[in-house]
Parts: structure tokens; C-alpha cells; sequence
């Protein structure tokens, strides 16, 4: 078992004509059983073409249909993206994971406000995507740090996410599925949503969920694994030297009013019984420790 | 982005919400000129920054002759103001807004913001006008009401009628209210705002509602479609190495610590900060490559972390996933050449090629520290700005 997607899973690519959709489709569909994975593209007026042997079709419903594709991944770029997610979720998918980072955070409330009545579950905004080790790779994490395993990884950072999970790989802690849910303010899953998925799946023993300064996510994630979480969680803020007021790099990251600091998540985190380590490069032996 | 509190009550007033006859100055002379045609026997001269705290800060004073009027411009235009939200360097006053006079009855808070947790607009309304909204949620938190916009038919109506009524209102004062919540919305939306502020919104003792001042900033990544807000922007008030970061596509923020950071990545960034820090030391900047660090983006950003005067070494950690360590190395060693780098650089090259890149960094003829993990970076980097502070 893994959480969200697995080798059984089939993917279509929107954006697969632009040079990022290309170039992640390219190396995702070289991991693992990505070959068989990925089955369609989309991008508008470009039906009928071909992506190394991936037909590319004008809407999501006919790939879809056409492919039986339920799960999408978007590289379109950001004036755009929003209503790409409009039709994955339009077309009934199970799940959308969109990379675009740069999506006007109205756009997301739309979005989001829409998804209300849907099933649809939404990774992303401005995120690596989803990888479960050695079945399939959704985004654009380097599949080979990665290894199979029982801790699952949750986080809103990219790079942070492979330290994380690279530190996991080098102790022999291979990985259940590891999820990037990205930076910005409003978007689709959050650390809670993940973690109870995790808590769901037999396969995943432990999870270390990676946050940063900004919103109350974290918190709110601590809240729900103090009462209902069975498996240990391991947790590491960035941003403790972050001074308030500045939007460090993501558009999610800013501490505002005094709400949002790494320091006031670290306590409530720890009150909830969560392992965390202010050191980044400790979170694997955090890890191991608790096991 | 940010903007000026003239430039937000133009758009306020663009829309239909009243605020202050007032015209922005860029000298004493223009200030005194500007009340003499405003008419009346009492202004107010403000200062022009992006930041509050202006009041307090003595960027705000009140004039009841013209004489008042050019005495205050005085002492305002050029002053370096210091507020808590500006920081300890402060920012020079260059423009001011002169303003008539108003005979205030009562004042009170308006904000309209995203509540990332609902993901919805939220209107948050308080009695407590004039103050800064994050004091009043602090010790009277009873007195913010809050009201929360559907994504497509926007307000409750009903909602916005009590909340007026929460604040006061009556009457024809209520539905004036109810009207300038509406209106407030339809401002957040068209212009894609991140925050629209009035604070405070005041009644006047003529009984009419009247925005006496106003906050607006806009989301960075919507700026694409609403050219008019990107030609408000004021270069004068952003930091100039952080226009410069944008040019050059860095994501670059200026600190005050000892050892500069190059990381790709916002969250690993951020991480490396802090490890500096555990470690005994602070972090001079965040910097963020991004995903493609080329030659060219590598060395503007050692040129923009050498422009800071207390920095005393350099620690690159980078995580090579899709991009390459061995081109990092070489876009590293060219660029160190290039601006004939002189303190010591650290470098952490983790991921596609780290092994390659590290040889590289060890067979150039630059005296680059290299370094195993984060940890190990860290120390070293510590250690060759001077041991910790």
C-alpha cells in the first residue's frame, strides 16, 4: 500500500506540449512503472499529436475517456493553471497535482470554492508532486534519492522535502509515499489531510511532516495527531530565522502580526506529542530515534 | 506590492467611498500651496512611506495655519522615519499627502484579507478604530466581528446589515456601511488585493462614513493583469538589493548576520538559516537560486551577497534533484573567479552528480571548503566567519 497513487495509477500530463511538461514527463514516465503510467497528454488546439508515444488530446474529459486516466498533473503556466484545475476537477479525476508555481491566490479561492461540492482531492499549487519509491513518480522530485519503505513524508517545501527524504534513504529508512503540498497560501491538501491517509495506510509506520513559518496548517495537523494519529510523527519548521513581515521565497511563508512563527508552531507541535527537530539535518535520525 | 496611502484613497475614491480632500506633495512649498488651494483652517500633513506606525513615529501632525502647514512639512519631508514596521533603519520620508481637516465623531477598524484557512475573503471589522488591528486581536479579541465572502455571490447581505448594526449603525448610516463592505469587496476582487485596510474608517460629525485612511497591497502574482497597479509601484521604498534580486530572478531578502546563503529552494533556504544560527552564527541574507542556477544567476548572487558590509564567508548548499551538481560546481567555480571572491566560500553539493561536483570544487584553484551535510556546512561555516557570535 502507499497513499494517493501507486504503479496501478494513470496519469495525463496538461501542458504536455509546453517545454516543463515535456521535460517531467519525460523523466516521470523513466521511473519505475511510470512507462506504463502515463497514458495521455492535454493541451488545447494540440490534439491528435504525440509526446514520445503519449497521445496528446484537446480536453481533460476526452483523455479521459479516451484513456481512462483519473489522476492529472499540471505544468501550465500560471495566468492559466487555474482553470486547468477547473477542468481536471470538471472531468471528475480522482486527483490533480499542479506544479505551476505563480497562480494569482484569488484564482485558488475560486478554485477551491468550486472543489466544495466535488470528490476531486487537489496537490499543489507550487509543489514537487508525489512520489510513491519504485512504483510512480508525479512531479518533479529526483526519483533516485528515493527508496521503498514504511515512513511516509509530508511537506510544503521542495528541496527541503529531498533533504528530508535523501537523510531518510542514507539511514536505510525507505519511504511509503512522499507528498509535497506545496507553498502557497491557498491550495489544495494540507499536512492534516496527508496525515490522515498516512494513519490510514498499513504500509507507512511513521511520518515526519516538514513545515515552514506562515498560516496555521501545522498547528492545526498537530491538533488532529495528538487525538486520532496511531503511528509516531517526526516534524522539523524552517524559519526560525525568518523576521516577520518578509515572504521568504514562497508566497505562503510570512509571518504577519506576530501569527504564523516557526517558534509558536515548534511548541504547539511538541504539546501534541510530535518529535521535532530544529536541526535540518536531523531529521532522519529524529526519525530513527523514535522508531 | 505595496502602495501609498494617496495612491489607495485614489482607487477608494475611483470606486465611490469618500475620504479627505488631500493632494500629494514632493516639497514645503507644494505642501503649503496644496492647503492654500484646499481652503479651510486646518490640515493634516502625513508622510508618504510604506509603513505604519506613522503616527507615533512623528509622520503625522496636525496644522492650523500655514504657517503650521510649513513647519510640519519641514520637519516631515526628508526625516528618516522609524515605526515598528519599517525596522531599525527606518525609511526617508520623500513624499507627503496634505489633507483637509475632519471633524471625527467616532472611529473604527476595517480590514479585508484572504483567511487562508477557510480560503475565503474576510471582512474583519472592529469599534477599536485607529489602533493596530493585531493589538486589538491581542487584548480585546471580542471586539473584531468577522464576515466571510462567498467565492461567486460575495456577501451575506444579512451579515454585513448586523455587523453594521455590531458596529452602531443605523439607519441610513447602516446601509451606507453595508454599501462600503460591498464596495470594499468588489475593490479586493477587481484589483486582486492581498489586504485592503481602512484604519480607521471614520464617522464625521456630520454623520457620514468617510475612509480617513487607507492600506492597500496587491498580490505580487497577479500583477501580470492589472498593469495600472504595477505603474503605482515606488522603487524608492523597496530595498535596493531586493529590486536588483528580481531582476536577476533570485529570490533575495537582506538580514543582519555574518554569513551569506545561496540555496535552492525556498524551504531549504530557510532551513540553512536557521542551521547557521544553531550552530552559533546568523544568517546575512535568504536567497534563493531557484531551480536553475546558471553561471550567470550564480555570480549576481555572490555580487548581491557581497554588497553586505558584515559579511564575513559564504555557504552555498544546494540539492541538486533535476538540476546537475557538477554544473552547479562549474557555474560556482566560474563565478568565484569572476568577482575574484576573497572570504571564505563553504560548499554543500548534495544529489544528481553531487561526487562529480565535489571534485571539481577540489581540483579548481579556488580554496573552496567543502563540506559532507548540512551539519557539517554549517560548522564550517561558523568557524571561517569568525567562531560564534
Amino acid at each position: 500500500m502507499s497513499i494517493l497513487i501507486d504503479k496501478n495509477t494513470r496519469v495525463m500530463t496538461q501542458g504536455i506540449t509546453g517545454k516543463t511538461g515535456q521535460f517531467h514527463t519525460h523523466h516521470s514516465a523513466a521511473y519505475a512503472f511510470g512507462k506504463d503510467a502515463y497514458v495521455a497528454g492535454v493541451t488545447p488546439g494540440k490534439g491528435g499529436q504525440e509526446f514520445e508515444g503519449i497521445p496528446v488530446y484537446d480536453s481533460v474529459a476526452e483523455a479521459r475517456s479516451e484513456t481512462g486516466a483519473n489522476v492529472s498533473v499540471i505544468y501550465v503556466p500560471p495566468p492559466f493553471a487555474a482553470a486547468a484545475i477547473d477542468e481536471a476537477v470538471d472531468a471528475g479525476l480522482d486527483l490533480v497535482i499542479c506544479i505551476t508555481e505563480g497562480i494569482p491566490v484569488l484564482d485558488m479561492v475560486r478554485v477551491r470554492s468550486r472543489m466544495k461540492q466535488t470528490d476531486t482531492l487537489l496537490i499543489g499549487p507550487n509543489c514537487p508532486g508525489v512520489i510513491t519509491p519504485d512504483e510512480l513518480k508525479i512531479g518533479i522530485m529526483p526519483g533516485h534519492i528515493h527508496k521503498k519503505g514504511p515512513i511516509g513524508v509530508v511537506s510544503r517545501s521542495g528541496t527541503l522535502t529531498y533533504e528530508a527524504v535523501d537523510q531518510l534513504t542514507q539511514l536505510g529508512l525507505g519511504q511509503s509515499t512522499c507528498v509535497g503540498i506545496g507553498g502557497d497560501p491557498v491550495n489544495g491538501m494540507k499536512h492534516l489531510d496527508v496525515m490522515k491517509q498516512f494513519n490510514d495506510d498499513s504500509e507507512t509506520e511513521a511520518v515526519i511532516m516538514v513545515g515552514e513559518i506562515g498560516g496555521s496548517d501545522e498547528e492545526d495537523c498537530a491538533l488532529w495527531v495528538r487525538d486520532n494519529m496511531s503511528k509516531p510523527v517526526v516534524g522539523f519548521i524552517a524559519g526560525i530565522t525568518a523576521p516577520e513581515g518578509k515572504r521568504m521565497g514562497h508566497a505562503g511563508a510570512i509571518i504577519s502580526g506576530g501569527k504564523g512563527t516557526a517558534e509558536e508552531k515548534i511548541r504547539i507541535m511538541e504539546e501534541c506529542g510530535i518529535t521535532v527537530t530544529r536541526n535540518p539535518a536531523e531529521m532522519g535520525t529524529a526519525l530513527k530515534n523514535i522508531l | 506590492m505595496k502602495i501609498h496611502e494617496y495612491q489607495a484613497k485614489r482607487i477608494l475614491s475611483d470606486y465611490g467611498i469618500p475620504v479627505p480632500a488631500g493632494t500629494p506633495c514632493r516639497s514645503v512649498e507644494e505642501c503649503v500651496t496644496a492647503a492654500r488651494e484646499l481652503g479651510g483652517n486646518r490640515w493634516v500633513v502625513k508622510a508618504q512611506v510604506h509603513a505604519g506606525g506613522r503616527g507615533k513615529a512623528g509622520g503625522v501632525k496636525l496644522a492650523s495655519s500655514l504657517d503650521d502647514v510649513k513647519q510640519h512639512a519641514g520637519s516631515i519631508h526628508g526625516m528618516r522615519l522609524v515605526s515598528k514596521q519599517t525596522g531599525p533603519e527606518g525609511r526617508i520620508v520623500r513624499q507627503l499627502l496634505v489633507e483637509s481637516g475632519i471633524d471625527i465623531d467616532k472611529e473604527f477598524y476595517l480590514g479585508l484579507l484572504i483567511d487562508r484557512s477557510r480560503q475565503q475573503v474576510a471582512l474583519l471589522a472592529s469599534t477599536e478604530g485607529g489602533t493596530e488591528i493585531e493589538e486589538v486581536a491581542a487584548s480585546t479579541p471580542e471586539r473584531i466581528f468577522t464576515v466571510y465572502a462567498d467565492a461567486e455571490s460575495g456577501f451575506n447581505q444579512d451579515d454585513l446589515t448586523e455587523l453594521a448594526a455590531r458596529l452602531g449603525f443605523e439607519g441610513d448610516i447602516n446601509t451606507a456601511a453595508v454599501s462600503l463592505f460591498n464596495t470594499l469587496l468588489k475593490i479586493f476582487v477587481e484589483k486582486d488585493a492581498s489586504l485592503v485596510e481602512i484604519n480607521p474608517l471614520v464617522l464625521t460629525k456630520q454623520s457620514a462614513l468617510l475612509a480617513l485612511d487607507a492600506k492597500l497591497s496587491f498580490d505580487d502574482n497577479a500583477l501580470f493583469r492589472h498593469e495600472d497597479i504595477r505603474t503605482l509601484n515606488d522603487p524608492d521604498e523597496q530595498d535596493a538589493d531586493e529590486i536588483e534580486a528580481t531582476r536577476h530572478d533570485l529570490s533575495y531578502i537582506s538580514l543582519d548576520g555574518n554569513i551569506g546563503c545561496m540555496v535552492n529552494g525556498a524551504g531549504l533556504a530557510m532551513a540553512t538559516m536557521d542551521i547557521i544560527k544553531l550552530y552559533g552564527s546568523e544568517p546575512a541574507n535568504f536567497l534563493d537560486v531557484g531551480g536553475g542556477a546558471s553561471t550567470e544567476k550564480v555570480t549576481n548572487a555572490f555580487r548581491l551577497m557581497l554588497k553586505h558590509p558584515n559579511v564575513r564567508a559564504i555557504l552555498v548548499n544546494i540539492f541538486g534533484g533535476i538540476m546537475r551538481c557538477d554544473i552547479i560546481a562549474e557555474g560556482l567555480i566560474t563565478a568565484a573567479k569572476e568577482i575574484h571572491l576573497d572570504i571564505p566560500l563553504i560548499v554543500r553539493l548534495e544529489g544528481t552528480n553531487a561526487e562529480q561536483g565535489k571534485q571539481l570544487l577540489e581540483e579548481s584553484d579556488l580554496s573552496i571548503i567543502s563540506a559532507g551535510d548540512m551539519a557539517d556546512a554549517a560548522r564550517k561555516a561558523v568557524e571561517a566567519a569568525g567562531g560564534a557570535a
